[in-house]
């Protein structure tokens, strides 16, 4: 079996991280599973620990009161869920629901914002990982409001 | 050279054999002809189809037996929208096939990557249909659509056939789901990242409405494929279809005769020019 | 100006009045002759039968968004430079049924329109004009597809041109290397010889049909003082060139300066009226509009003159690519003298300057293009 370490290490998320690194964000890290229809996380719930999806698929969805919920984006093996412990007040802004069997690696976001803050190389390190995936979800939003495939 | 074509500006008789609606404003109409052979195309050409009195309108071709084309019409405007309520038994006048084709032949020993947007898995269909007829000349292949729902897929019964059929890479993406929906929802462009393919040897094939299939080909691009092996379906306004009305240039290119399917390479600054 | 390589002429030379004779000579050789007359205030291309119907004594004052009629001092039947015609509304006219289609038991049946038997012999064409004859040939008989009713009305044709002894001021043809000697494929070309003494044409020969013409009209062998005031004539119009340009840099530049603020500037202007398109001797772009008769049983397609300036000439379901004046303009010019290289080996110009002249603005595609193509190109940002 994989020790955490490895399997950190060999995540997309970390592809070519310096070692030293891995081993601060495991000490953070533990390994978790989501039976479909599980919920990773909840709208307004403190956003306190995010993931690394291993394997399996997640749905971003949004509660619209009356109708059914809406799936805004699914997220599978290699990527990241949650960006909001990033931010005060550390909140979820939507629900985040495994659609099949997950393995994740969850990291607790209080932690390694200590980390981030004692160790600003780290802290820069994780940065660099982080706004590249924010700004390719904020482009693919950008498309997908432009309704491409709707009626001319 | 100048192409000995009886009268490319006539229209020849077709009789709708087969229609089928797909969507509520979308449908698939088989194209018999009245006198004489189906003219021989390419995936990726497109027919001027005439209702009679109404007016013209150039739509791609979505496959082909030996009995006609098959052609698939969305409603938009007053002339699709008499070409989509005709009926089996009824006329239509047809000229084509014009254009340019997919590189079927040229992806040969390459690994494919098809990307479809909404009603641009119509123009690949009859190229995908190709590449898996003679599935062993090919590397991997790989399918990615875009649709805005999982109601507005287009072809879901041929996407299954071919999920079905040996070795093909298939992978869906909706703007908008409900949470009944088991597959990936995002712009489809993310999807291509995901894809295993060789990207210094494969051909891309891009069918889309134009801001999709520019933001495609700058995922391939990322993902290291040439962009002279990338080949985008653009639309403009067909008129004559033989080069000779004006209405369809993109710069110094005619979409009618020079397109509709491009190289990328080739008009990659075109398409970031505005109003072009 | 004549050059020391050139090989001698075969020439002769007729009086005014043997002009008749040529028209006579064409019309019973079946020929519709159509030259210049004038009409509504301008000089116009029309069927003519008599040298008497020509624009004797008149010229044409021409300058950015302006075109006035002016009596000469003299008797000069060709004495102008270009009108709001051209002779593409013949060879390429501005309406024309493609076909016609009938319900029937069947469905219904599709019927080509007959192939043009029209016969013309076109009078007084300018050098100008036969280059954009040229490039219209390249469009619609050169090109991947053939339009045939063109091309039959181009093989019936027969052109007798006449070499430019009067640029307009609007007039740019040197720079476009088309004029002001006429060159290339006619079947006659005239010099307008005209002092005190005399009022000749010199005759030079460009076809066997021009030269079995020549056979039946009166004509006397050219002296070499013939042919050198006819060189004189053209030497002088080639120094009385209205503007000069260098348009070499057009078909690179125009292609990579789609950004230019002077587009902006331009559309400011620009009414989009479309005008331009219109008298151009080599603006070719159709629209087609289909028909039906009260009773729905019979359709028909016509094929008529379109311009890249109307909104719907770019329309694609839910709009058009081409929603500002300014993108509308840019097509225009830049197809006219930066695409065309691409797309049929030529510029699509010829400098005769009707588009300057009949602007309603006065807007001068020779001044517009140079601007934009200046040999610095503007800086975002830096506004001057």
């Amino acid at each position: 079996m994989k020790d955490l370490e490895q399997i950190l290490q060999s995540h997309a998320f970390l592809g070519g991280c310096e070692p030293e690194y891995v081993q601060l964000l495991v000490g953070c890290a533990r390994n978790l599973r989501f039976d479909a229809g599980e919920y990773l996380l909840r709208e307004g719930a403190a956003a306190d620990e995010f993931y690394l999806i291993r394997h399996g698929k997640v749905a971003l969805e949004i509660n619209v009161p009356g109708k059914a919920p809406i799936v805004f984006s699914t997220l599978g093996e290699g990527e990241i869920v949650g960006a909001s412990w990033l931010v005060p007040p550390y909140r979820w802004t939507f629900d985040a629901r495994a659609v099949e069997l997950t393995r994740a690696i969850g990291i607790d976001a209080a932690c390694l914002r200590r980390k981030c803050d004692a160790d600003s190389g780290f802290g820069y390190a994780m940065m660099k990982r982080f706004v590249p995936i924010l700004s390719q979800r904020l482009h693919a939003t950008r498309l997908q409001l432009l309704d491409v495939y709707g009626k001319p | 050279m100048t192409v000995a074509v009886a009268d490319p500006m006539l229209p020849q008789r077709y009789r709708v054999t087969h229609a089928q609606r797909l969507l509520d404003d979308t449908v698939s109409l088989r194209l018999t002809p009245q006198d004489g052979e189906l003219p021989s195309w390419q995936p990726g050409q497109f027919n001027m189809l005439y209702a009679f009195g109404v007016g013209e309108s150039a739509i791609s071709i979505s496959g082909a037996d030996d009995n006609g084309f098959e052609h698939t019409v969305r409603a938009v405007g007053a002339v699709s929208r008499a070409i989509a309520a005709l009926q089996v038994g009824d006329s239509i006048g047809l000229r084509g096939p014009f254009g340019s084709a997919w590189p079927v032949t040229a992806a040969e020993g390459a690994d494919v990557v098809f990307v479809a947007g909404g009603l641009g898995l119509a123009p690949l269909r009859p190229a995908i249909e190709a590449v898996l007829q003679q599935r062993e000349r090919y590397g991997r292949v790989v399918l990615r659509v875009g649709a805005r729902r999982p109601q507005d897929l287009l072809f879901p019964e041929a996407l299954e056939r071919w999920r079905l059929a040996r070795d093909v890479d298939i992978d869906v993406s909706v703007d908008h789901a409900d949470t009944q929906w088991r597959g990936h929802v995002g712009v489809v462009t993310t999807l291509i990242a995901g894809a295993r393919f060789d990207p210094h040897e494969s051909i891309a094939m891009v069918c889309g409405p134009d801001v999709m299939m520019r933001f495609c080909a700058r995922s391939l691009h990322d993902e290291g494929v040439a962009d002279d092996r990338i080949y985008l379906s653009m639309e403009r306004n067909m008129k004559c279809a033989i080069g000779l009305c004006g209405h369809c240039q993109f710069g110094p290119s005619f979409i009618c005769k020079d397109g509709p399917v491009m190289r990328y390479d080739t008009i990659a600054d075109r398409l970031n020019v505005r109003e072009l | 100006m004549r050059s020391d390589t050139e090989t001698p002429r075969a020439a002769a030379r007729i009086t005014r009045v043997a002009l008749q004779a040529l028209i006579d000579a064409l019309i019973a050789r079946g020929y519709a002759v159509i030259g210049p007359t004038v009409r509504d205030g301008a000089i116009v291309y029309d069927q003519l039968s008599t040298t008497a119907e020509l624009p004797a004594g008149w010229t044409d004052e021409q300058a950015p968004g302006r075109y006035r009629l002016q009596r000469r001092d003299d008797d000069a039947l060709f004495g102008f430079a270009v009108g709001p015609h051209s002779w593409k509304r013949y060879l390429h006219p501005p309406m024309e049924t493609l076909w016609t289609a009938r319900s029937s038991a069947d469905g219904f049946d599709f019927s080509a329109a007959p192939s043009p038997t029209e016969k013309y012999a076109f009078l007084g064409v300018r050098a100008c004009e036969l280059q954009a004859i040229a490039i219209q040939d390249r469009v619609f008989q050169h090109d991947r597809f053939r339009d045939t009713a063109y091309a039959a009305r181009r093989d019936n044709a027969l052109i007798v041109a006449v070499h430019c002894a009067q640029p307009a001021s609007t007039c740019f043809c040197s720079s476009m290397q088309s004029g002001p000697k006429a060159r290339g494929a006619f079947d006659l070309a005239l010099t307008e010889l005209l002092d005190a003494e005399r009022h000749d044409f010199l005759v030079e020969v460009g076809s066997p049909a021009g030269a079995e013409l020549l056979d039946s009209l009166a004509a006397a062998e050219a002296t070499r003082a013939d042919l050198d005031a006819a060189d004189a004539v053209i030497a002088q119009a080639e120094r009385r060139m209205g503007r000069t340009i260098d348009s070499s840099v057009f078909r690179e530049r125009l292609r990579d300066r789609a950004e230019h603020p002077r587009w902006t500037e331009v559309a400011d202007r620009c009414l989009s009226c479309g005008n331009c398109t219109m008298v151009c001797p080599t603006c070719f772009c159709t629209t087609v509009e289909d028909h039906t008769d009260l009773s729905g049983a019979q359709a028909e397609r016509v094929r008529k003159w379109d311009s890249c300036f109307t909104m719907e000439f770019s329309y694609i379901h839910g709009g058009s690519v081409r929603q500002s004046t300014g993108a509308r303009y840019r097509q225009w010019m830049t197809h006219k003298l930066s695409s065309w290289v691409d797309q049929f080996g030529s510029s699509g110009c010829v400098g005769c300057g009707r588009c300057i002249a009949w602007c309603p603005v006065g807007i001068d595609i020779a001044a517009e293009a140079t601007a934009i193509c200046a040999d610095t190109p503007p800086t975002p940002g830096a506004t001057p």
